[in-house]
């Protein structure tokens, strides 16, 4: 356990001067030093799978990034299209083995008979919680100021069961299933997260008025371990309610923790305040298996003009790479990355055009790889 | 704040009568009015002025549409204190057949009581006067600064199936099922009905949102049907959009979207967020179409018994 706690204890160190003053953060401090066990250095393999779309450009800036840095991983390539029928064999034995998967965007066709390979891959390796940071960066405006939100999800049951049938010609049902086991693992990663990380609040959010078997199970689970945690504050909000008070005042939220299909909209929605799905990242974790990807991808991989350009944004895996070096524990690694990205867009010069400038994605990894020190 | 609730919700049903020559948040009744009135005798309109600060704000509607002279004669209604028999809830059937008469009412605000053994009011209206659509139209009001001034779109929300059909059940201990249920019927009338809104209020495009991707086979029929009623209208150009694409594009850049039309829940979450951008519940009309050319329009927010009887 103090193997673990150490790097925790220099992360929350390390952290907290940069949440208060976000220039402060820039200007990197030498916090208390992280005291690794001889042979933590040694380079970790991590499953790498480019994906479709602007996955492969994305991904490409990961890995130059990482050579630049010297950053003791290597990445072991796994071709995987969202038109695939399941993912391969070989690909999920390398997850298992590596315990750690950094990933492109993988398509869902709309409609057709395949089922989402992103939802495959969460259910097979059960990874139950899905995090999406979203927050303001320095330097990248927006039309809502001091936005920093968490949204945790739950992966993997909800309305995406994918269980539907067609009972008569014209009338189809899903059905939602909502399991006290899948609610109180989430709500209980919600909270420890929140208490690692030193955030004060937790907010559930549901649609209990309506449905009130489903979502009042699920709110009931995070109630019970909400009398865990007295040191947090907890509380519920109506979806319906929780979209129109992001749009207005995001500043209130902290931590959300909700359902999954809730959760897919308000970590798109707080991830377009917060500046766009480009720059938001975002992971996937279970007990055993931990799945990085751009935070909050709404659905689609970016289309065929950003892919000729080469003009797909690469800060959202960027920092969701510093984010999988910190659960790797190497934080040095990761805040000097963040440092890097967070330098970049706050002087403005390389921007790619969904941040409203009009650099290819080469020169913003050229950029971070010049401002790393 | 009951001060500030009270102020806009009086300057949007001032600004609803008195900006309606040029552009404004009412335009739905504007044109309503308009086609209706051109007939002499005075249009029949069933009012529910509801609880807490209904009739306040239902006395202020009337006011004002007496001072603009709109030929309007208000049949007032008053949710009962006992259960009628006939419609198992606190509104009588005078109400439901006044609204089936006039076609065309005016709900404030209903709190459902707590009680045991009746069904809530909203819920009791919708069924049974199969209330099958809510239009939503959201405009930037000019003159209230919110950070979205662009807002120009109609959300369509099916309003009886889906998601809140209230089908659950426990299966064992600790697992609960709800049921979300989509029909061909119901999505072709409120595509219908979409199209229809779009084609006589001159907007050239309509969005259905969907997570089709994932719930292939509900939100696939859903699409399905929009696409049969969508190439009868080939002039308004459709498209498909995923919703957690579509909320994304809307805090970014609500400008992108005209008339949106989707199913029960995400039509719930879009048309608040929607009201959202515009400033809020208290600025937002509304309108529930239902079968047989009933439209009853209502003030989405709630009674707010605490600040009632607390403005002049």
């Amino acid at each position: 356990m103090a193997r673990r706690t150490l790097p925790i204890l220099n992360q929350l160190c390390a952290r907290s001067p940069s949440h208060l003053h976000p220039l402060l953060g820039l200007i990197s401090t030498r916090s208390v030093t992280y005291m690794p066990r001889p042979g933590d250095g040694s380079p970790r393999p991590v499953t790498l799978i480019p994906g479709d779309g602007i996955g492969p450009l994305v991904t490409g800036a990961v890995e130059q990034v990482m050579e630049a840095m010297h950053a003791p991983v290597y990445f072991e390539r796994y071709d995987v299209h969202g038109d695939m029928n399941k993912v391969p064999q070989e690909v999920m034995d390398s997850i298992r083995k590596n315990k750690v998967c950094l990933k492109g965007g993988l398509i869902t066709p709309v409609g057709g008979g395949v089922s989402s390979l992103n939802v495959q891959l969460r259910k097979e390796l059960d990874l139950y919680a899905s995090l999406v940071n979203c927050f303001n960066l320095p330097g990248l405006p927006t039309r809502h100021e001091n936005v920093d939100i968490v949204v945790i999800r739950e992966n993997t049951e909800g309305e995406y069961s994918g269980l539907e049938h067609e009972v008569v010609p014209g009338v189809v049902e899903s059905l939602k299933v909502i399991t006290k086991f899948c609610s109180e693992r989430v709500a209980q990663y919600a909270f420890e997260y929140s208490y690692l990380n030193n955030r004060k609040k937790v907010t559930a959010v549901h649609k209990a008025n309506i449905m009130k078997l489903a979502d009042g199970l699920f709110l009931e689970s995070c109630r019970e371990v909400a009398s865990k945690y007295p040191s947090i504050k907890y509380n519920e909000i109506i979806v319906d309610n929780c979209c129109m008070q992001l749009v207005s005042k995001p500043e209130q939220f902290d931590v959300m923790v909700t359902p999954n299909l809730y959760g897919n909209l308000v970590a798109n929605t707080a991830a377009g305040i917060a500046g766009g799905t480009g720059v938001m990242p975002g992971g996937n974790v279970g007990a055993d298996h931990a799945v990085f990807e751009q935070g909050a991808s709404a659905g689609n991989v970016g289309n065929e003009k950003l892919l000729e350009q080469k003009k797909a944004n690469p800060v959202a895996l960027l920092l969701s790479s510093a984010m999988m070096l910190r659960h790797l524990q190497f934080p040095s690694f990761a805040d000097r990355l963040e440092t890097a990205v967070k330098r970049v867009i706050s002087e403005g010069k390389y921007m790619t055009k969904d941040l409203g400038g009009d650099s290819t994605t080469q020169e913003v990894v050229d950029a971070v790889i010049a401002n790393l020190d | 704040m009951a001060s500030q609730i009270a102020r806009r919700m009086l300057r949007s049903y001032a600004k609803g009568i008195f900006c309606s020559p040029k552009n404004s948040g009412a335009r739905v009744f504007d044109r309503n009015f308009t086609t209706a009135a051109s007939e002499s005798n005075l249009i029949r309109a069933t009012l529910f002025p509801g609880d807490g600060i209904g009739p306040e704000i239902a006395n202020s509607v009337k006011q004002i549409f007496s001072s603009a002279d709109v030929p309007i004669e208000w049949e007032e209604h008053y949710v009962g204190q006992e259960i009628d028999p006939r419609t198992q809830s606190f509104l009588t059937w005078e109400s439901l057949e006044s609204v089936r008469k006039n076609k065309v009412g005016l709900k404030g605000p209903m709190a459902t009581p707590i009680g045991k053994g009746h069904r809530s009011l909203n819920l009791t209206l919708r069924k049974e006067l199969n209330l099958y659509a809510n239009v939503r139209p959201c405009y930037s009001l000019p003159g209230y600064k919110t950070r979205y001034d662009d807002v120009n779109l109609i959300t369509i929300r099916e309003n009886t199936e889906g998601e809140y059909s209230g089908l659950e059940h426990q299966v064992v201990r600790g697992v609960v099922e709800s049921l979300k249920i989509i029909t061909r019927q119901a999505s072709l009338r409120v595509a219908e009905y979409a199209f229809h809104y779009a084609k006589t209020h001159g907007r050239d495009r309509v969005s259905a949102i969907h997570k089709a991707n994932i719930m292939q086979k509900t939100d696939g029929l859903f699409l399905k049907c929009c696409r049969e009623v969508a190439e009868k209208y080939p002039e308004i150009k459709y498209e498909e959009v995923v919703i957690d694409n579509c909320c994304m594009m809307l805090v970014k850049n609500p400008a992108l979207f005209d008339v949106l039309v989707m199913p029960n829940l995400y039509g719930d979450i879009i048309s608040d967020l929607c009201a959202g951008l515009i400033g809020g519940l208290g600025l937002t009309p509304s309108c529930n179409i239902g079968e047989g050319d009933i439209a009853l329009a209502e003030a989405v927010h709630g009674s707010a018994p605490d600040i009632a009887g607390k403005i002049q």
